[in-house]
């Protein structure tokens, strides 16, 4: 995996990060239901089918190897790229660059630790390794949800993680359809702008969830 | 006009380096940067100075071979030019100058402002090349070539080989050279033939030289004094996937006699 | 005269290569492999016979002065490459080229050697589309031809305004092949300061690395010289700053003769100079003159206007402008050949009626091409040449007129070499610009690049061959051996004494200086009293030049202030002895213009009966002094007549 040439390295990259977008998707769908004024069946129902459906079950597992693939890779070629250039410039590149393209490193990272906290939130208490909170069950994902979203602190860090993944996406997109070799004059202004439209959707989507229930709930 | 440089002095390759800084006076807006750092090194010369090296020959802006980085930019302030062609004008009378060699690892500095940058004849040798002989060509126009094709061919061809995209990188990648050269190859029939081939060496060669991975972010395209465009990124992408992907194994072929 | 044979094959001239090819000596594959062969220079001669040679299976060892071998000076050729291809069937044939090449150099070329260059043209084309050049296309996929210089077939093939960058890289591309498969080495950052000569034969060269300052030796059973032109001894030309004679008068110190040095192009349209510190002069295409007119105001009080800025050239009405080229040459108006063009706005300057700020340029105007063919027209066609244009000058060519004046763009002259490209010196030949055989004493459009690829691809690697043969029991050399030794030494005495020599100016100074007197006297019109006050100076500039300039480093560095100074020793007695032939040479012909011999109208008057020879000079160990050998040139195919473009 380490001996993979340069472009394989990003290609598969691309790859596993063109998966994590759907399922970023199917994560946003679920979660929007959450702004259902149902007392949280509709999410719960949800979330129970994710959380027991067998091909669901497997499929967590390729989700999983395409984070551990996205992440391992991305270190990787981070680290690649720091040796490249050994001795850095006096004064900064100011070279005309593709919009936030410089921070991919920064923002992946932003988005790792969120993901850190957010297993500890969730995926842990699930599995069991952490206790849930008093009061709520281990797989009451709902009032777990309420519960957190109901600090304004979390929020905000909530919405600053998702706005760090939507610049992150902005980019990640137009990137991968590069890397991948699908780069014709005719469509990739297309593909940039539906880049950043989608990478916006994510944000404000997963942003909407904190928001809604800050203000509007309770 | 009047400047002040900040140039980067190095004896040689296992010298530390560090900046220097220099006034130069009476420069016509007219002067090419070089001309003005030729008037730096005449006054040094006969101050009893050490002249400052760096690379030039055309300076006509064909070459390839002039490579300073300029107030943080790869060839200076103005779009698709080399050095050479950058004039004092573009500059404000009074302004302080960064002047700084080519940073990579795969370029070293030998003194100076300037580096080596053997490794693009290294990754040219790994396969940047139709493989024919002198003798026993077809006549030119056997092959025809779609005028768009060979208008693309010629895009990439206009590469110089300066080394800027290099430069421009923040993770000094090569792939807009070696994307260039793929594309300008892959584009034609004569070069179809041993394009998977192509692709796969010079991107190897390009690993073990050094350079980092491209991260898309297009600082070599809007850098290059040619204009060279990362659709050429692209398009070995898709070259080196499809070799990859779709390569026979290869087999021993002894001829017999 | 005796040591001068050229060796020209008998027969008809149309058959002379073809039996050449078939009679000459062949080196078996084996042998080949036991072969070494010195290669210097990477230009379009040098990269194309350096992977042809390899090709073949000779050990070759490749040397430039550049950090690669992409960036030889042959790529900043714009143009085109020439070849009878007659594709679009106007006419055109290698007799045609044949013969347009020697009335264009004015008849001071070999006939031999010239039609063997248009034979073999069109294998070049063939080549190079193979190697991947992207030559201009139709639409049907097949190649595109335009007319260039004046020519009056379209036989030129081009890759947008880059055709020598292209055909370069090319060479390039093969010569890297070769490298790869172990068959060719490369020596990047060398200068080639001496030849090594082994009991009268050509057997090595003494190297300079330009980055650690090391003297190094390399031996070899043949060694080849493509080390260009000589155009920088008039310090601004369109030349690389690199450019340099060192490897070529090296070899004529050591018994190659120099060929017509005189002979230099001065090309019609290059950006003016500017001011005191310009280093380097910019060629525009030539196919600029297509479609722009050339012009001065036709009264001096226009001139004065204009220099003090009160009028712009767009005020002076047309019955106001001198448009001197169509009106001195009705028939090919500004498509003239190059020497008549520059030649003719020399006239001009020197008359008072010069513009821009200097006074040294003529206006080349497009406004009426504008008008006639759209603007979007002549941006398809010149748009980045009107963008260097104004990159360079800061004035838009769409709206105001261009500027231009002549430049010292390529060097006829050369070293003198046989019909095998073979020099005086056995076993040392030389290809190119470096050598003096196919363009007389005027070169053509799209000529040049014909000829380094014609040399280096299809010509040297059968004439070596012939040499070679008889080599083959020759084992490789030690480069102990005390003829190597003794040049090596000779290399480390003179920088040695050049360094702490110790002067008060810099190299720059006397290159400024001696590029002056060449310009002066010995640029694009000479006479006797100006020739021989050249002489005068430049004989006072070597002298004050060996008491001493400073050179500030070491000599085991990095160090250009060193690089120079042998350069420009060379070019110093270089122009002395181009000041020599030039006063020789007491005719006009082609770039070489007395102005003792001229038609009643200005034009250049030849004398067949005189001059119809190349002048070949010798080195006699003494400075300032060589010995004149000549060679008869001999018209059999082609009447000599009176170049006339009116």
């Amino acid at each position: 995996m380490f001996l993979y040439s340069s472009i394989t390295k990003k290609v598969l990259m691309a790859l596993a990060g063109l998966f994590l977008v759907t399922f970023l998707c199917v994560h946003l769908g679920i979660n929007l239901m959450l702004l259902k004024n149902d007392g949280g069946r509709a999410f719960t129902e949800a979330a129970t089918f994710m959380g027991t459906n067998v091909l669901i079950k497997v499929f967590e597992i390729v989700l999983f190897a395409g984070f551990l693939l996205h992440i391992v890779f991305g270190l990787l070629v981070s680290g690649q790229n720091r040796g490249a250039r050994p001795t850095s410039y006096a004064v900064n590149n100011s070279s005309d660059t593709s919009p936030f393209s410089k921070y991919m490193f920064h923002t992946g990272i932003i988005v790792f630790i969120f993901l850190l906290l957010h297993f500890i939130d969730f995926y842990f208490i699930k599995i069991g390794l952490v206790a849930p909170p008093p009061g709520i069950a281990a797989h009451d994902f709902y009032n777990r949800t309420l519960l957190l979203f109901s600090t304004p602190g979390y929020s905000a860090l909530y919405i600053f993680c998702f706005i760090a993944l939507g610049i992150h996406l902005n980019h990640a997109i137009q990137s991968a359809f590069q890397t991948l070799g699908w780069n014709h004059g005719k469509y990739m202004d297309a593909v940039k702008l539906l880049g950043s439209a989608f990478s916006f959707f994510i944000a404000a989507g997963f942003s909407l969830v904190p928001i809604f229930i800050l203000f509007f709930k309770n | 006009m009047n400047f002040t440089l900040k140039i980067w002095r190095q004896k040689n390759v296992a010298a530390k380096g560090e900046i220097i800084s220099y006034d130069v006076s009476g420069i016509s807006p007219d002067s090419s940067f070089f001309e003005m750092l030729d008037t730096l090194n005449q006054k040094l010369i006969m101050t009893g100075g050490d002249p400052v090296a760096f690379d030039h020959d055309c300076r006509e802006g064909i070459c390839g071979t002039c490579s300073l980085y300029i107030n943080g930019r790869p060839h200076g302030p103005v779009k698709g030019v080399t050095t050479c062609q950058l004039h004092m004008r573009s500059f404000a009378d009074g302004e302080t100058i960064h002047i700084e060699p080519w940073r990579a690892k795969a370029f070293p500095v030998i003194r100076d402002l300037i580096v080596d940058r053997s490794a693009f004849d290294k990754i040219i040798q790994a396969g940047g090349y139709v493989s024919v002989n002198t003798g026993g060509v077809p006549d030119a126009n056997t092959i025809p070539v779609p005028k768009e094709k060979s208008e693309a061919a010629m895009d990439a061809a206009a590469c110089i080989g300066c080394g800027a995209c290099v430069a421009a990188c923040s993770n000094a990648a090569a792939m807009l050279f070696i994307g260039a050269k793929v594309s300008h190859l892959a584009l034609l029939p004569q070069g179809r033939v041993e394009a998977a081939k192509r692709v796969q060496k010079m991107v190897a060669c390009m690993d073990e030289l050094g350079f980092g991975n491209c991260s898309n972010t297009y600082a070599c395209e809007a850098d290059c004094p040619k204009g060279i465009s990362v659709t050429n990124i692209a398009r070995m992408n898709r070259e080196f996937l499809g070799a990859k992907l779709f390569a026979e194994k290869e087999k021993v072929v002894r001829d017999s006699l | 005269m005796t040591r001068l044979n050229a060796r020209i094959p008998e027969g008809p001239v149309a058959s002379k290569w073809t039996d050449y090819k078939s009679s000459c000596k062949l080196v078996n594959p084996n042998n080949k492999r036991k072969l070494d062969i010195i290669v210097v220079g990477t230009g379009l001669a040098g990269a194309s016979a350096a992977a042809a040679l390899g090709e073949l299976g000779y050990k070759v060892k490749v040397f430039c002065y550049q950090d690669s071998p992409r960036r030889a000076h042959s790529i900043a050729a714009q143009g085109g490459i020439n070849a009878a291809k007659n594709y679009p069937n106007d006419g055109d044939s290698a007799f045609r080229l044949f013969y347009d090449t020697i009335k264009g150099g004015d008849y001071r070329a070999r006939e031999a050697n010239v039609y063997r260059l248009a034979q073999v043209s069109n294998q070049i084309i063939d080549l190079c589309a193979a190697q991947g050049v992207p030559f201009a296309r139709e639409y049907g996929g097949l190649l595109a031809n335009r007319s260039f210089g004046g020519a009056q077939v379209s036989r030129t093939f081009y890759a947008r305004g880059q055709t020598g960058q292209q055909l370069l890289l090319g060479a390039y591309s093969a010569l890297s092949r070769q490298i790869a498969l172990g068959n060719v080495t490369l020596f990047n950052r060398r200068d080639v300061l001496d030849t090594v000569l082994v009991d009268g034969k050509a057997r090595g060269i003494i190297t300079r690395n330009l980055v650690t300052g090391e003297i190094e030796r390399h031996a070899a059973h043949a060694v080849v010289l493509a080390s260009g032109g000589y155009g920088n001894v008039f310090f601004l030309s369109t030349n690389a700053m690199g450019s340099n004679v060192t490897p070529a008068w090296s070899a004529y110190k050591k018994g190659a003769m120099f060929a017509n040095p005189c002979f230099t192009q001065i090309h019609p349209t290059c950006i003016p100079v500017h001011g005191d510190t310009q280093s380097k002069l910019t060629l525009m295409s030539e196919s600029l003159r297509n479609d722009g007119r050339i012009w001065v105001p036709r009264k001096l009080s226009d001139v004065e206007k204009l220099r003090n800025q009160s009028i712009k050239p767009s005020d002076i009405p047309e019955e106001e402008r001198d448009y001197y080229l169509e009106r001195r040459y009705p028939a090919f108006g500004n498509l003239v050949p190059r020497d008549v063009a520059s030649r003719a706005a020399k006239e001009r300057c020197d008359a008072g009626f010069g513009v821009g700020s200097t006074g040294v340029a003529v206006f080349l105007d497009f406004a009426d091409a504008i008008k006639r063919k759209g603007h979007d027209t002549i941006e398809a066609l010149y748009g980045n040449l009107f963008q260097m244009y104004e990159q360079i000058v800061a004035d838009n060519p769409y709206e105001t007129p261009m500027m231009i004046y002549p430049a010292v763009h390529y060097t006829m002259g050369g070293l003198w070499v046989d019909y095998e490209l073979m020099t005086t010196i056995p076993g040392l030949f030389a290809i190119g610009e470096c050598n003096f055989s196919d363009h007389g004493a005027n070169r053509l459009g799209a000529s040049a690049l014909m000829q380094g690829l014609a040399d280096g691809y299809f010509v040297l690697p059968y004439t070596i061959g012939n040499y070679l043969a008889s080599e083959i029991h020759t084992p490789r050399f030690d480069t102990n051996a005390s003829e190597f030794t003794l040049a090596a030494q000779g290399v480390t005495d003179r920088l040695k004494k050049m360094k702490n020599s110790g002067g008060k100016e810099s190299v720059d100074h006397y290159h400024r200086h001696l590029g002056k007197i060449m310009w002066e006297y010995c640029g694009m019109a000479r006479n006797d009293a100006g020739l021989t006050e050249a002489l005068y100076q430049i004989t006072e500039l070597r002298q004050e030049y060996a008491r001493g300039v400073r050179i500030p480093g070491g000599l085991d560095e990095y160090n250009p202030e060193l690089e120079k100074a042998c350069r420009v020793g060379d070019f110093i007695e270089l122009g002395e002895l181009m000041v020599r032939d030039a006063q020789q040479r007491q005719e006009s012909c082609g770039g070489h213009f007395r102005e003792e011999y001229q038609t009643s109208e200005g034009e250049a008057l030849r004398n067949d009966d005189k001059f119809a020879s190349v002048a070949a000079w010798e080195y006699n160990g003494g400075e300032g002094t060589a010995s004149l050998h000549l060679e008869e040139l001999q018209f059999n195919e082609i009447k000599l007549s009176q170049r006339s473009y009116k």
